[in-house]
């Protein structure tokens, strides 16, 4: 069949592997709430989440039955549709990143080339940015739209936050594309994969900054100020409730799963697993392996969030902007100057 | 009608009604989020002519840095509708009539012009819009105009540097 001149098998197979992906993240994202309550539990040494199930593991299950079954409650004061266009925005924002993220290499299945990654473009890490600079409007709308100073007060916080960090964030992207001369993701993991070093010995500061910048874009502590609770009661969210407040917590979780699989991907290898030869074992088989790496990857990095967020406490709002435009964003720039001097060098 | 034509009168759609929109909404957050759906529209059609980078780029610099900062101020300021001065219907007739003529003046000028005439748009092909020729084209070609705007960025910055520490 030729309606519209399509290819449809290749639409279905897109349309599968995104259903897959988006649950898959979703899953990953619930399954981190009970890893924050633990990691924080194991960190202040108490036991954490225990009666829900065996080791307490139907506990996000319940919890977000919980956020279901709350009062759905729409301030009259406040600006409806924004109000609920809000976290709506947010976690597309945050789930529109994993389109350019390569999961794995091909799998072959029914005499089919299926790619483990939805859209290899060809400027993948600025879509990335993109979607990263988009993130924002979830916090701001929804805090705008519910006519409340306090939720006012974390938008803006967000907002200039967000904007001080991307800067130094696409500086040290810079970096790493100068050494790697291409924006695709997908190319930069194979380099890496053939042999090469992976990017973090060309670009350890470069993937601090990164780190740090990316820690900043999702509000996690020690950069939570938009939703500092002692001061700003709770923040953007103050005023909602119900599974709309579950959506703002929950894409809290998935840009933290997103970004730390960009971090895998551009600085550590993708799916690459080290000292092991791919070649050697039928191909579908090393695409599971690879997808099985970038997870553990994501799980670490994920480990690596929550065991800051529960050792640092948050920052002052003057030291959030002095470390932004004063010491992250000179040292990026240091580091652009430092590759390119050495990338001229060796010429 | 083929795909291509399908997406392109959807996103032409698009970008005239939220345009249409922007200048109607009584509330200037509105204003501003619709605005941000004009940029994505016109990032759409940069897509159709194959140009990626442009069309990334436009949605990184106005959809999420200009379009920030203006939400930011308005917010800031906390602009109302009610409180918004309203222009007189006579006002308002001068700025329509003035503004149609002005698109008239504009169509007939591109109608008129020789080196439009009997051109086809390069569509999914071409490839200036990438990267990689940009980069090439900008650095080769057009190396002194990019580096004089260049300076006329850093200029602006100090300005604004200097402006805000006052």
């Amino acid at each position: 069949m030729t309606l519209l001149a399509l290819d449809w098998a290749f639409m279905m197979e897109k349309l599968i592997l995104i259903i897959i992906i988006v649950f898959a993240s979703l899953g990953i994202a619930l399954y981190t709430t009970f890893g924050e309550r633990k990691v924080a539990a194991i960190l202040q040494d108490r036991p954490g989440p225990n009666r829900a199930g065996p080791f307490g593991l139907l506990q996000p299950l319940a919890d977000g039955l919980k956020l279901i079954m709350k009062e759905e409650i729409i301030p009259t004061a406040s600006s409806k549709w924004l109000f609920i266009l809000g976290p709506g925005l947010a976690m597309t924002a945050s789930l529109m990143t994993c389109a350019v993220i390569p999961w794995g290499t091909a799998l072959h299945l029914f005499g089919r080339t299926i790619e483990l990654q939805i859209a290899d473009v060809n400027i993948g890490i600025l879509y990335v940015f993109a979607v990263v600079s988009m993130g924002v409007y979830g916090i701001m709308i929804g805090g705008w739209a519910s006519n409340n100073k306090f939720s006012l007060m974390s938008a803006l916080r967000a907002a200039s936050q967000a904007i001080s960090y991307e800067i130094a964030m696409g500086l040290a992207l810079i970096a790493l594309l100068m050494t790697t001369g291409t924006l695709s993701l997908k190319t930069i993991v194979a380099d890496q994969v053939s042999g090469h070093y992976w990017n973090v010995v060309y670009q350890p500061l470069g993937f601090l900054i990164f780190f740090i910048c990316a820690m900043a874009e999702c509000n996690r502590t020690p950069f939570d100020l938009p939703e500092a609770e002692n001061e700003l009661n709770f923040g953007y969210h103050q005023e909602y409730s119900s599974m709309k407040l579950g959506f703002y917590l929950f894409a809290e979780y998935v840009n933290m799963i997103m970004s730390s699989a960009i971090m895998a991907s551009m600085y550590f290898g993708g799916y690459d697993l080290p000292f092991f030869d791919e070649s050697t074992v039928a191909p579908n088989i090393a695409a599971m392996i690879g997808v099985g790496t970038l997870l553990l990857k994501i799980v670490l990095f994920i480990f690596l969030f929550m065991w800051i967020r529960w050792t640092i406490p948050r920052f002052r709002y003057d030291q959030l902007m002095n470390l932004g435009w004063k010491k992250m964003i000179p040292l990026a720039l240091f580091n652009m100057l430092l590759t390119g001097a050495l990338i001229l060098s060796k010429l | 009608m083929n795909t291509l034509e399908i997406l392109f009168y959807t996103l032409s759609a698009f970008a005239i009604i939220s345009a249409i929109m922007v200048l109607i909404s009584k509330n200037p957050i509105h204003s501003v989020l619709w605005l941000i759906l004009v940029f994505f529209a016109i990032s759409g059609h940069y897509i159709l002519l194959n140009a990626q980078f442009l069309a990334i780029v436009n949605i990184i610099v106005y959809a999420g840095a200009i379009m920030v900062l203006f939400l930011f101020v308005i917010m800031l300021m906390n602009v109302k509708k009610d409180k918004e001065p309203q222009k007189q219907l006579l006002v308002k007739l001068i700025g329509v009539i003035a503004g149609g003529s002005f698109l008239t003046l504009l169509l007939a000028l591109v109608k008129q012009n020789t080196s439009f005439q009997g051109r086809d748009v390069l569509l999914k092909e071409g490839s200036i819009g990438l990267i990689h020729p940009l980069g090439q084209a900008l650095f080769t070609d057009y190396v002194v105009p990019f580096e004089i705007s260049s300076v006329l960025f850093l200029s602006a910055m100090v300005g604004a540097v200097i402006i805000g520490k006052k």
